[in-house]
């Protein structure tokens, strides 16, 4: 593993954009074969962007989510796949940032995350949960200072490739399914047996397979909050709003060649307004809609960071689901519309103009945590929310 | 460099000036010689088709098509920067 190199004095914008160009000179063949994206990674890596989050104390730079966000947009216009990693992973690194609670075992780990530059995954959903995150049927399976842990697990994105894996269970053999911790787990005393692979309609490089997973951890490995509290204060948002600001590169990218495409056409007919000009107004109009939703995501969230309550409360959990659900729709909806104004060489799946893979990517939006699940747990919450 | 004359021909055919660009001096002000704004976005569509280059943002400015000498300028640091 390459030793990082983080000069401060490189904005994260700046070392943002180098690797978003490495990222989109591969994003075609990681898409083609459905490949992780090891170029982009290993630059992201070079550049220390996978250490960002990790508060200075623990050798990092204490990026904000804001901060975070803008890179995970400037990544997913390149790249989405790896735009996607570098979401997912950054979610896990705070989900421990977050919640160490002194525990001398996850320091260390947390100041190895900025030192290496370690690649974080997660095992959340498991096979016989009906598709909640927040239940187990796997468990902390303790003996003396050491537990192993067995799930099963239908998707574990990157896992083949991350250092590290965070892994839901629950806290004891006779806990209940809700009553889980998060483990983590080297990559070197873990063993992932594939049961499945990621041969998908797009996001085709986040290597999303599915395993079945054995780890051995010393106990000092379990994150000693509940992970029900990293979940509401850490994990959703900071998921969502991630999500939400690689779908916003993606949108970014797609009303780009539009309006390169728009461009093109109008040098053709100098004086009449080309077809595909005033739907290029409407497109422009949603995409700043969702610049403005992202920013104030990651400004709302920088606010309350050290407010645990507020972060907890069914306001902000309803406002958290639906950034998620209207995200994802954004995006499928500015994509579809880059196809409509390019036409047939949109279409196409090469070309300047081609949204093609875009299209593809964007439909999972909505489906990664269905948004009819989203939807209907958030039904239930504000059945209980107070006005706000 | 850029032929101040490729760039009169583009203005007569887009820029709805009053007199013939071969009677405006390199640096005579092409608004006060007739072109409207509007005009302005053709004559800057058919410069990129003409030279194969894009104007980026920064110099999508009224100062960047005010005369054929600033339009020359303007696309020397293209036409260099794309050879």
């Amino acid at each position: 593993m390459s030793a990082t190199t983080i000069q401060p004095t490189v904005t994260l914008a700046a070392r943002a954009a180098v690797v978003a160009a490495i990222a989109a000179q591969y994003a075609a063949d990681v898409d083609a074969a459905a490949r992780f994206p090891h170029e982009a990674i290993a630059a992201l890596r070079e550049h220390g962007l996978l250490g960002t989050s990790v508060p200075r104390e623990f050798g990092g730079e204490s990026a904000t989510l804001a901060d975070l966000a803008a890179v995970a947009a400037v990544l997913g216009a390149a790249c989405s796949s790896t735009g996607m990693i570098f979401a997912m992973h950054h979610s896990q690194v705070l989900s421990l940032t977050r919640h160490l609670d002194g525990a001398p075992a996850l320091e260390l780990l947390v100041s190895r995350i900025a030192s290496e530059q370690l690649l974080v995954a997660s095992a959340t959903t498991e096979l016989g949960i009906g598709g909640d995150v927040r239940s187990s049927l796997c468990f902390v399976d303790r003996d003396g200072q050491t537990a192993t842990l067995a799930k099963n697990a239908p998707v574990i994105s990157y896992g083949a490739e991350a250092d590290l894996i965070l892994v839901t269970a629950r806290t004891d053999a006779d806990s209940a399914p809700s009553d889980q911790v998060l483990v983590a787990c080297d990559r070197d005393s873990t063993t992932l047996e594939e049961t499945s692979g990621w041969d998908t309609m797009g996001l085709r490089g986040t290597s999303s397979r599915g395993y079945r997973l054995t780890a051995r951890v010393d106990l000092e490995r379990v994150v000693p909050t509940p992970y029900e509290a990293i979940s509401t204060e850490t994990m959703l948002p900071v998921s969502h709003t991630l999500w939400a600001a690689v779908w916003l590169g993606m949108s970014r990218a797609a009303t780009e060649i539009s309006r390169q495409y728009v461009r093109a056409a109008a040098r053709r007919s100098i004086g009449s307004l080309p077809s595909g000009a005033t739907a290029l107004v409407g497109l422009i109009a949603e995409l700043e809609r969702f610049e403005a939703l992202v920013t104030a995501a990651g400004a709302r969230f920088d606010d309350l960071s050290a407010d645990r309550a507020a972060l907890g409360s069914v306001g902000y959990l309803v406002s958290m689901n639906n950034l998620k659900v209207t995200a994802s729709t954004l995006v499928a909806d500015i994509v579809a519309r880059a196809l409509s104004i390019t036409g047939i060489s949109g279409y196409r799946n090469e070309g300047q103009y081609s949204v093609a893979r875009l299209f593809r990517d964007a439909q999972g939006a909505a489906l990664m945590v269905h948004n009819d699940r989203i939807i209907a747990n958030t039904a239930q919450l504000i059945l209980v929310q107070k006005g706000s | 460099m850029i032929a101040l004359d490729d760039i009169r021909r583009i203005l007569d055919a887009h820029a709805k000036l009053r007199v013939p660009a071969a009677s405006v001096e390199p640096n005579d002000d092409l608004y006060a010689s007739g072109m409207t704004s509007h005009a302005s976005v053709n004559v800057m569509l058919a410069l990129e088709d003409a030279f194969d280059v894009e104007f980026p943002d920064d110099l999508l400015t009224k100062t960047t098509f005010c005369t054929i000498s600033a339009i020359g300028a303007a696309l020397d640091t293209l036409v260099t920067v794309d050879a």
